[in-house]
């Protein structure tokens, strides 16, 4: 047959067989990515999100770091048992500026997508280094040396830098106070707490670990666990202009 | 065994395609049919599929699909499905005051039936599975209760939290009064000890009790009252019952008049909508300590 | 090459090794510098540890010209191949330190999640740290590893050519190796990407990207040196496997480090996007690393130990197409219900779906290539593993469309269900496959009739087959459970189980999994055991009947 002699030119020529090969798995990849950037409907039309403060961002580098991911879904699914027991599904359009995303592909542990404002500082703190001293059949490991370790302030003015490259609208205001805000929003009474906020609207500030000394690690965490699912207010949002 | 195969080989030459590497030759098998067959199904059934629903990407849009089907069209639809399924149940949940609910037991199974899980996977993680309580977070069985235990008091703090950022919740602190430079250590221990004798502990030997008592009327009375039988309206603790929040230990006493206190409970008004709210309540003051 | 052997009076270094050891030299150097502005002590462990790499390198290129003759090795002796199988060599053994490790690290995050106090509230050995580790251990060093043994071995075998370079070889495996540390030890320190089966940080993706380049090189220059006219169906295979990682890697991987000093990268794709790419990546991970690699592995073990032909030629062209093609768009089936538009949804279920059939064609040719031969499977115990492996692709490669229908995977995603899918076709096909291929080549590498002892290899199966029933049967149950409990609503319509309940109910599943992973892991040291005894054996016994035994290079 015709079709296994045409072939065998492929059997032949290595080089025709690797650029064979490259056309074949090229098309599957562009026809599912490309559209998802120049799409419209891709990503929702909402307000309230907002690129993470300093804080909550240096949170979020050591979720990263701790591999949360691993136990914790980031991604209330459009299923009517997830939106009973978590809140409204996850849009595209909250983790418009998440570099990498944590949806997550394991529930070990609950969703976390919408976990902001649910327990208290206090709580988290407790929970995170120990979590059996609070729910005794917990699984999760026990994070006790979040507490101690500092953050560092060195760096976020950096970080927050590439991200502006990258696209998330950190504006040379934002960058310029980053250190500043960062310890900020770890204080409890802290001065300059309305400026915070109004360059991260609805910013938490607290002393989130309970202790002043230092801004720690578990600062940072609780802080971005804190804000997590709170930045779109699901009340004023139109579910049918954005079924996509 | 090479010369078994050689003779095997030969007698199926014709078969193969011809070509031998490393000893290994290929047999010329024509596709098994089941298999292509399979394969043309699954793609028969994927265009379908495709027809059906949003499938292929275009340039400004995407093929819809015939139904215009979308997976938050169908989930809204099932909410609303489960909603309706539930009227009957949340209306008459919504429509009786919660203290109609308590008092029928009909009504009261429903809210039972709705508070369980809610409370599980939102209040438990403070208050315990059993709502039983841990160190810093109140057991919601007994009737000692910080801020009421009226059915109505529990809506309220169950809605607007202790503490929490919302306006109306229940505020108030108990100051740091070691921290904050008003009491000395000798005169935190002895009120420390002064208020474990109000629930009948006794204190070490050479205690000054005298030196607690004038601390305790100077700068506790006001909230936690004369006697020590605290206020439901700033929320501060009975110290005269056996019924510890903290811990009745002199250390974790001491800890809280010099650090302060104030625990923090989460205002569920954003979370939870008023039935549920309404459910909950009834389970908690169903569990045996409501007023 | 020829040429040199006239005029070879006096040795001397050749260009490669003089440029390869100012390489390196010059990165020794330059990994100094930054382990000196590094901003944490655990990224400037890593210049260090790359920075000793490269001296290492240096010292090895160096020792390597004293050492050897004055001519470096010919393609031919004595009119055949002088086959390159050194190398070869070093990558098997990597392949079995790496899945012993890896498989033992599996064992401790299944107790972990048995038993959490194992965690021991100590950073670098907490589930979250560990859990990439199993993985990029068993995918990467183990899977890659014996990928790397296996191809380069194949590559020469069925093109008659003596492995394409001199020194690149050398680096491939090498470098891959220390690769591997890198990944894994930053694991352990808390640098990652949290890009699932991509978590190396920025330079240790750059590092993979240079060596994953040169082995591409390698394989294609040994398959343009061939004396066969028609390349082999296993080399298309290997072909598409490197060629595709290369694409996915960089893909996936694209990132900007917040400094050259700094360890800390940020992905370039965010959000939905970020989401679409990461699991084309990852699904294809599983496509061509763990599937069309070792379906490469088995086009050549199966048939070889069996010592029959393949089954069917125009199947092996048809199911290599259609493979390849459908697999690239099937990523969405792990974003089923998330905020991933419908549209991509539907591509990805329906794209796996096509891929069942495709994906038997390798199962059909691989057990079909038995007929004939099925009485060897009692006697051969290495055979057997090979085909289990290819039973366990032929039910992983069912089960993974079925799991693909959106019905079907909103109850399965986010649970044990995909933990077992994973592990049956990861213990089951990956390691069984790659087992099977490790029983063959040792012998053959190291000049011996057979393994020390195939009763071993009896004992490795049962035990091994015994494991992996446990595990996955555990997931499925409480797979299906979980999902089951997670959904589940009382007759007035109210949700039944909070999730800490559903958590209580997985605890006796994750004690039988343990233990399912403690006995593959006994079944591993077996095999580590009978290897070494192999390779410690006297070789007196070097002449064998199969015609496998090579020529090795000087
Ligand atoms: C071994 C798996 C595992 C890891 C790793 C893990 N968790 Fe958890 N997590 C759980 C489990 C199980 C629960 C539910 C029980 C509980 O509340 O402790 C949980 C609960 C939580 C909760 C409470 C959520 C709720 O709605 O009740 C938060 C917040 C949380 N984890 C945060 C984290 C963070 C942050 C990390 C990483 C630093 C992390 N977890 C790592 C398993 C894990
Ligand atoms: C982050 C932890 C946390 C969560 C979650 C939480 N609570 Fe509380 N709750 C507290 C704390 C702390 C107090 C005591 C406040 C105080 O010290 O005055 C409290 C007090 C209460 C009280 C008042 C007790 C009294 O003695 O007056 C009720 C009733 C109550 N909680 C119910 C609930 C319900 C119902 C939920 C879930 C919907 C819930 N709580 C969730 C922390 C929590
Ligand atoms: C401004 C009001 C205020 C003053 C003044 C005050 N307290 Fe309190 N106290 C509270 C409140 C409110 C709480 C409960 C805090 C909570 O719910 O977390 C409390 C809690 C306590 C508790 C913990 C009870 C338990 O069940 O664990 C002790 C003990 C206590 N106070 C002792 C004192 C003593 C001794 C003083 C004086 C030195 C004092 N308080 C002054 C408001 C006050
Ligand atoms: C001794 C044998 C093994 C044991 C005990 C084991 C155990 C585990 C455990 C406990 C997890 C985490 C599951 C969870 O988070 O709930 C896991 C994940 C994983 N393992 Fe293994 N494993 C073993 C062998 C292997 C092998 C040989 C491979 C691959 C070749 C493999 C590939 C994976 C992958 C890819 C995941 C991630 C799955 C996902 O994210 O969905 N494992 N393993
Ligand atoms: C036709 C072939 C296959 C299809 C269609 C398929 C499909 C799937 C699906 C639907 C999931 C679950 C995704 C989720 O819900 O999160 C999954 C997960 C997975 N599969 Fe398969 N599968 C196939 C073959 C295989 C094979 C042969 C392996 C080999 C080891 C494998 C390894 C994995 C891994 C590692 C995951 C876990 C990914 C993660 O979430 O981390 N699959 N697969
Ligand atoms: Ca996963
Ligand atoms: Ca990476
Ligand atoms: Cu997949």
């Amino acid at each position: 047959m015709s079709l296994w002699k045409h072939h065998q030119r492929f059997e032949r020529n290595s080089i025709l067989l690797i650029f064979g090969i490259l056309i074949v798995i090229a098309i599957g990849g562009l026809v599912e990515i490309a559209p998802l950037f120049y799409l419209k409907s891709t990503i929702e039309k909402v307000d309230g999100v907002r690129p993470y403060t300093p804080l909550e961002l240096i949170g979020r580098d050591i979720y990263v770091k701790e591999g949360c991911y691993s136990c914790h879904s980031q991604m209330v699914r459009a299923l009517r048992d997830e939106v009973e027991r978590y809140g409204p599904y996850s849009l595209a359009a909250e983790s418009i500026y998440d570099h990498p995303f944590q949806w997550g592909s394991k529930r070990t542990g609950p969703d976390l997508a919408r976990v902001g404002g649910k327990y208290s500082d206090d709580w988290h703190f407790q929970h995170l280094n120990d979590p059996r001293s609070v729910v005794p059949t917990s699984i999760m490991p026990s994070y006790p040396w979040l507490a101690k370790n500092r953050v560092p302030l060195d760096d976020v003015e950096s970080r927050m830098k590439i991200l502006a490259f990258l696209g998330v609208p950190y504006t040379k205001e934002m960058i310029a106070n980053a250190k500043n805000d960062l310890q900020q929003q770890a204080q409890k009474d802290s001065p300059d707490a309305d400026e915070l906020r109004s360059r991260y609207p609805k910013a938490v500030v607290g002393e989130f670990d309970g202790n002043p000394g230092y801004v720690s690690e578990a600062d940072a965490l609780i802080a971005y666990l804190q804000m997590l699912g709170t930045l779109v207010d699901f009340k004023t949002f139109n579910n049918k202009a954005n079924l996509r | 065994m090479g010369g078994e195969k050689k003779a095997r080989n030969n007698s199926e030459k014709a078969l193969t395609t011809g070509h031998e590497w490393d000893g290994i030759e290929e047999l010329n098998t024509p596709l098994p049919k089941w298999w292509i067959w399979i394969f043309y199904a699954t793609i028969v059934w994927s265009i379908g599929y495709w027809v059906v629903y949003p499938s292929w990407p275009l340039v400004s849009t995407y093929a819809s699909g015939a139904f215009n089907w979308r997976s938050r069209s169908a989930v809204q639809k099932e909410l609303e499905l489960l909603q309706k399924l539930r009227a009957p149940l949340i209306e008459a949940l919504r429509a009786a005051p919660v203290e109609k609910i308590l008092a029928d037991p009909q009504l009261l199974n429903l809210a039972r039936a709705q508070g369980r899980v809610v409370f599980r996977d939102n209040c438990a993680a403070c208050h315990g599975i059993g709502a039983t309580g841990i160190k810093g977070y109140p057991n919601l069985n007994d009737d000692d209760w910080l801020w009421g235990g009226k059915p109505q008091d529990i809506i309220y703090t169950i809605t607007y939290g202790v503490r929490s950022a919302h306006p109306k919740a229940h505020s108030g602190v108990m100051p740091a009064f070691g921290r904050g430079n008003l009491l000395k250590m000798p005169e935190i221990i002895a009120v420390a000890e002064y208020v474990r004798t109000l629930s009948g502990l006794t204190p070490p030997a050479g205690t000054d009790l005298a030196l607690g008592g004038k601390v305790f009327k100077e700068h506790c009375a006001v909230c936690h009252a004369e006697n020590g039988k605290g206020r439901r309206d700033i929320g501060s603790p009975d110290l005269t019952d056996s019924i510890w929040l903290y811990g009745s230990d002199q250390k974790t006493i001491v800890d809280g008049i010099y650090h302060g206190r104030g625990g923090m409970m989460p205002a569920w008004i954003d979370r939870l909508d008023e039935v549920t709210i309404k459910a909950l309540a009834a389970y908690i003051h169903s569990l045996g300590g409501g007023k | 090459m020829q040429l040199t052997e006239s005029n070879a009076a006096r040795k001397s270094l050749n260009g490669n090794e003089a440029v390869a050891i100012a390489l390196f030299a010059l990165l020794a150097f330059i990994f100094i510098c930054v382990a000196a502005v590094a901003t944490t002590s655990e990224y400037s462990f890593h210049a260090f540890l790359l920075s000793a790499a490269s001296v290492a390198a240096v010292f090895g290129v160096g020792n390597r010209y004293f050492a050897r003759d004055i001519v470096i090795p010919q393609e031919l002796v004595d009119g055949r191949p002088n086959y390159n199988m050194e190398p070869v060599r070093v990558a098997t053994l990597a392949a079995l330190f790496w899945g012993v490790a890896g498989f033992l690290v599996g064992v401790t995050i299944a107790a972990q999640l048995a038993f959490p106090a194992l965690n021991f509230d100590t950073a670098w050995l907490s589930f979250g740290r560990l859990r990439p580790l199993h993985t990029s251990a068993v995918i990467f060093a183990f899977g890659g590893n014996v990928l790397i043994a296996t191809s380069l071995y194949v590559v020469q075998r069925t093109s008659r050519a003596r492995l394409a370079g001199d020194l690149s070889p050398w680096f491939v495996v090498l470098g891959y190796n220390v690769f591997i540390v890198i990944a894994g030890t930053g694991y352990l320190l808390g640098i990652t990407q949290s890009k699932e089966y991509a978590e190396p940080e920025w330079y240790a993706d750059l590092l993979l990207t240079i060596v994953w380049i040169v082995y591409f090189l390698v394989f294609l220059g040994t398959i343009l040196k061939r004396k066969e006219p028609h390349i082999f169906v296993a080399n298309w295979f290997y072909l598409a496997f490197i060629v595709t990682i290369a694409v996915l890697h960089l893909g996936n991987n694209a990132s900007i480090p917040v400094s050259i000093a700094s360890s800390k990268s940020y992905i370039v794709w965010s959000g939905v996007q970020d989401a679409m790419v990461q699991w084309w990546y990852g699904h294809n991970a599983v496509g061509f690393f763990l599937t069309a690699g070792f379906l490469a592995i088995m086009y050549y073990f199966m048939p070889k130990r069996a010592n029959m032909p393949i089954y069917s030629y125009r199947l092996s062209i048809i199911h290599f197409w259609a493979l390849i093609f459908l697999y690239i768009w099937a990523g969405p089936h792990h974003l089923h219900y998330t905020a991933l538009p419908d549209w991509a949804q539907t591509l990805g279920m329906t794209f796996s779906i096509m891929l069942w059939m495709p994906s038997w064609g390798g199962m059909i040719n691989g057990l079909m290539t038995l007929s004939g031969a099925w009485d060897k499977l009692r006697t051969d115990p290495v055979l057997r593993m090979m085909t289990v492996a290819v039973a366990f692709y032929g039910m992983s490669t069912f089960e993974g469309p079925v799991m693909s229908i959106k019905a079907v995977n909103s109850l399965s995603h986010y649970t044990d269900w995909t933990i077992g899918h994973v592990h049956s076709g990861a213990l089951g096909w990956v390691a069984y496959i790659s087992f099977g291929a490790i029983y063959c080549l040792v012998p053959w590498l190291w000049n011996r009739k057979e393994m020390y002892s195939l009763k071993l290899v009896n004992w490795h199966f049962w035990i091994s087959t015994l494991g992996i029933v446990l595990y996955i049967t555990a997931m499925w149950v409480s797979g299906i459970l979980q999902g089951l409990m997670w959904r589940a609503y009382t007759a007035l319509g109210f949700l039944e189980y909070s999730f800490i309940e559903t958590v209580e109910a997985m605890r006796p599943f994750y004690v039988v999994r343990m233990l399912g992973g403690l006995l593959f892991l006994v079944g591993a040291l077996l095999m580590v055991v009978n290897v070494w005894l192999t390779i410690r054996k006297p070789a007196s016994e070097t002449e064998s009947e199969t015609g496998q035994l090579q020529l090795q290079s000087v």
